[in-house]
């Protein structure tokens, strides 16, 4: 299933088994953003996890927590292998340590498989040393103790905490193997369990990047280029640095940094700021994309991304052709807490602190830019108020160590929310060409599909599902470079790509004279015993999440509701949703949402439902409302009055249904968000007859004098 | 610049700030109360709600000129050790996603509880509505409300 990087794991572990680590070796400023007071005695069992006398267990967490869950659910499968008392452990968020920790980063859904293994293995090895220790004081085999909650158990009922034996077990050597536990004596996982945070979250605690502020930092926030393929002429700041709160105005690259005392007194100088732009490159309007979508896609040469069979051929024989075009525009990721970054570059080194997806990137970026080593550098990852692969971008970080480098001073760069939606990184916007040849039984005989994206890079995904289910099959993509910046957006490509396919196939099922779940079921029954090309989705997995949903909604059996089916394969899990829109004096009520996911093991029921229900929540907004649109380059919606996000009352019942097969766990921070646009419209074509091609639904043509409601 | 003396959870504070700077910086800025977010800046996204004489107010838009003897609880005066019921609920229905959202969401669902014990859907929905949360954790949110409200009588 997933590997395991197992030599990453034994250098962990050595590092603990080369000698005892007493004193626990704090890493820079880990103990200013967590404020925690590690005591001198804890014991270092491995990368992830410290035992103190006093019985406190302390479990590092590396990756960076964005509302993903992973601050609570790494340290859970930890303390599940070591047996531990949930209530006394501590959780403490790592520094960035590219010793100790690989993949030390939040995007593609990808930390919880990635580390599975490695945290189960440092919470077992931890416990089979302890369990040593305890052979050792009692003099027995270590084989006949048990453990439980936090302590080893003598057969004939004696037992010492965990933080008793911590000083001795620490001293053993790590075992090189480890017996994990069978998956049906978990005690934690698959348990629902609050977030680690709540409590400093619920009582306004400093988490979170921009609530950093230290002594003798400056406040800083820039002025770049409003419009993409612009650069700086001339700066005027006469009037800036006559206000009140002002320190400096620094120019830097097309940047002009305000420097001062207080946000405000920034904000409001920077009203008084006087810069000229001129031309950089291409200046390109939402217009002009609209019209480069219908020229690329009808483009001699594309890059064939994949080919299986005649297309040519089944399209000519066909007894049916059904060709659409779907098309999304660019969105802004706008996490609730826009960017920002504290750094400050000294002689000796550069301490960075906020919140990144990447601190990695973010400290590599910085030493490229200084001219100095990566290890001179420190990150320090705090709360991340959102990310949605925008954290992903170091460009803020970098931004932040240049000024701090130029101004020699600690210094905090916030964003406004005006900056943070009109400086770039966005979901391409991506136009597709669908068309499916059915031949007069209503079999699915060819199967072709061009994506036009903006930035996107390739904007299909050519192995996914219906690949692999037809004879005679065609993707291609075309790229247009724009100096619109463009980066990963929670499920990047596939959060509309899977509204586009799901929609289409919903017409071909329709054409077909077929059951839009029966026609799916078919096609893939067919993937799997005629295989054509690659199949590189799990056949058995998809059926399983569409034979769930469809159960769980009572497909085709509600009267009054009209349903809309969808499913989709992104990273490594599986989602099925089915939609539900009741007619109420006509007009069409959303009513409810079913969602059934594999994500192989469940390690918190809380958190995994929170990631399904929020992803539907997110998929469905950004479907509904969500669009940036450009003039002249510069992008029109610049904060929440007019880029509408997703509010209270806009969202129906949401339903979360796991398949429970037991498989490792595959990840579900974005798997739950691209099958949701594709369910709602095909829901809503069943009850109004209306199609929708295009992102927004609330604004296209087809729903003019249509008054959705949506009720939870 | 001016010299003002604001009530904020019940203490007298004095700042001297220019007299258009919203409450929000004076909180997070002056006065490192940093429960209180910054969203948006325009009174859009409900991430900066504070209490003003027990009414829920959108920090980012009032001037500290404006705010004269009023009083301001933030999410750090809600309660003494966070448990006020509205508090309590979010921690037990486990509401927080990203988080960043929470302490304006709490807010203004214990200006409605404060007000209106036992509100109607309609009644929640109208009080959380300017509360915007990315992650979309408001199922959860009004789980929550409901169960606050449970608690309060
Ligand atoms: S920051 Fe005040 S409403 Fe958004
Ligand atoms: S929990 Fe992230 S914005 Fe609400």
């Amino acid at each position: 299933m997933m590997k395991t990087n197992r030599r990453g794991f034994i250098k962990l572990g050595l590092s603990a088994g080369g000698g005892l680590m007493l004193g626990f070796n704090w890493s820079s400023a880990v103990a200013s953003i967590e404020n925690f007071s590690a005591a001198a005695t804890h014991v270092d069992f491995n990368s992830y996890l410290a035992i103190s006398p006093e019985d406190v267990i302390t479990i590092f967490s590396p990756n960076p927590e964005l509302g993903q869950n992973i601050k609570t659910s790494f340290p859970m499968v930890v303390a599940e292998e070591l047996d531990a008392d949930w209530k006394k452990v501590k959780v403490v968020q790592a520094p960035l340590d590219t010793k100790k920790y690989d993949r030390q980063l939040t995007g593609g859904s990808g930390a919880v498989p990635h580390s599975w293994e490695r945290l189960r293995k440092a919470g077992a090895t931890a416990r089979q040393m302890l369990m040593e220790a305890a052979a050792k004081r009692w003099s027995v085999s270590a084989s006949t103790l048990t453990t439980n909650a936090g302590f080893v158990i003598h057969p004939d009922g004696r037992k010492l905490t965990y933080g008793e034996l911590a000083t001795e077990a620490g001293k053993l050597s790590v075992p090189a193997d480890v017996k994990l536990k069978d998956r049906k004596d978990f005690k934690l996982i698959g348990t629902a369990v609050p977030n680690v945070d709540n409590h400093d979250m619920i009582t306004g605690k400093p988490l979170f990047g921009l609530d950093f502020y230290r002594e003798g930092m400056l406040h800083a926030m820039i002025q770049r280029p409003a419009s993409f393929g612009m650069k700086l002429k001339s700066v005027d700041a006469t009037a800036v640095k006559s206000m009140p709160g002002i320190v400096d105005v620094v120019t830097f690259k097309n940047n002009v940094a305000i420097v001062g005392k207080s946000t405000w007194e920034i904000m409001k100088a920077r009203k008084a700021l006087k810069v000229e732009y001129e031309k950089d490159g291409n200046i390109e309007s939402t217009s002009d994309h609209d019209r480069l979508f219908k020229e690329l896609l009808d483009k001699p040469d594309a890059t064939v991304r994949r080919k299986d069979g005649d297309v040519e051929a089944a399209f000519k024989s066909a007894a049916q052709v059904i060709k659409r075009e779907y098309q999304c525009p660019f969105l802004s990721h706008a996490p609730m807490e826009p960017m920002n970054f504290f750094a400050h570059v000294k002689a000796d080194g550069v301490e960075l602190i906020g919140p990144t997806q990447t601190p990695d990137r973010a400290r590599n970026a910085t030493a490229t830019l200084l001219g100095i080593s990566p290890d001179k550098i420190t990150v320090d990852i705090t709360r991340l108020g959102g990310g949605f692969g925008r954290r992903l971008q170091a460009d803020y970080v970098v931004e932040a160590a240049e000024l701090s480098s130029l101004i020699k001073a600690p210094v905090k760069v916030t964003w406004s929310r005006e900056d943070d939606m009109m400086g770039g990184s966005y979901r391409p916007a991506v136009r597709y060409r669908f068309e499916a040849a059915l031949d007069a039984k209503g079999n699915l005989i060819g199967y072709k599909l061009r994506g036009v994206g903006i930035n996107a890079g390739n904007s299909t995904r050519e192995d996914n599902f219906p690949s692999g289910a037809v004879d005679n099959l065609l993707i291609e993509s075309v790229d247009h470079q724009s100096p619109i910046t463009t980066g990963a957006w929670r499920a990047p490509i596939t959060n509309f790509l899977a509204f586009a396919e799901q929609a289409f196939l919903d017409e071909v099922a329709l054409a077909a004279k077929k059951d839009p779940v029966q026609f799916r079921l078919e096609l893939l029954d067919r993937a799997k015993q005629t295989p054509i090309g690659a199949i590189r989705y799990d056949i058995d997995r998809m059926k399983s999440v569409i034979n769930l949903a469809a159960e769980k909604s009572g497909w085709g059996k509600k009267k009054n509701l009209a349903q809309g089916f969808s499913v989709y394969f992104s990273h490594r899990s599986y989602v099925a949703q089915v939609a539900e829109v009741e007619m109420v004096k006509g007009n069409p009520v959303l009513r409810k949402i079913y969602a059934a996911s594999d994500c192989g093991i469940v390690i918190n029921k809380s958190g995994a439902r929170q990631q399904v229900t929020g992803g539907i929540v997110d998929g469905l907004g950004h479907a509904l409302y969500g669009q940036v649109t450009f003039k002249e380059g510069a992008a029109e919606q610049r904060n929440f009055n007019n880029y509408r996000l997703i509010r209270y009352k806009e969202v129906p019942e949401v339903e979360v249904h796991f398949v429970d097969n037991g498989i490792d766990p595959t990840g579900l921070g974005e798997p739950a968000l691209p099958p949701t646009g594709g369910a709602v419209a095909n829901a809503l074509f069943k009850a109004t007859g209306k199609r929708l091609y295009n992102q927004p639904f609330t604004l296209q043509e087809e729903m003019k004098g249509v008054k959705l409601e949506q009720k939870m | 610049m001016a010299a003002f003396s604001i009530t904020v959870n019940g203490e007298t504070k004095s700042v001297d700030v220019l007299p258009d700077t919203p409450l929000l910086w004076v909180l997070r800025d002056s006065l490192g109360l940093v429960g209180t977010k910054y969203g948006c800046g325009i009174a859009q996204c409900g991430s900066c709600t504070v209490h003003v004489n027990g009414n829920a107010v959108r920090s980012c838009s009032l001037p500290i000129s404006a705010v004269g003897s009023n009083k301001i609880t933030t999410i750090e005066g809600l309660s003494k050790n966070g448990d006020h019921p509205v508090q309590q609920a979010w921690q037990e229905v486990d509401v927080p996603q990203c988080g960043y959202c929470q302490a304006g969401q709490i807010m203004s669902a214990a200006a409605l509880l404060s007000k209106t014990p036992a509100p109607t859907d309609e009644q929640i929905s109208t009080a959380m509505n300017g509360n915007i949360c990315r992650c979309g954790t408001y199922h959860r949110i009004k789980e929550a409300v409901v169960l606050a409200s449970s608690k309060m009588k």
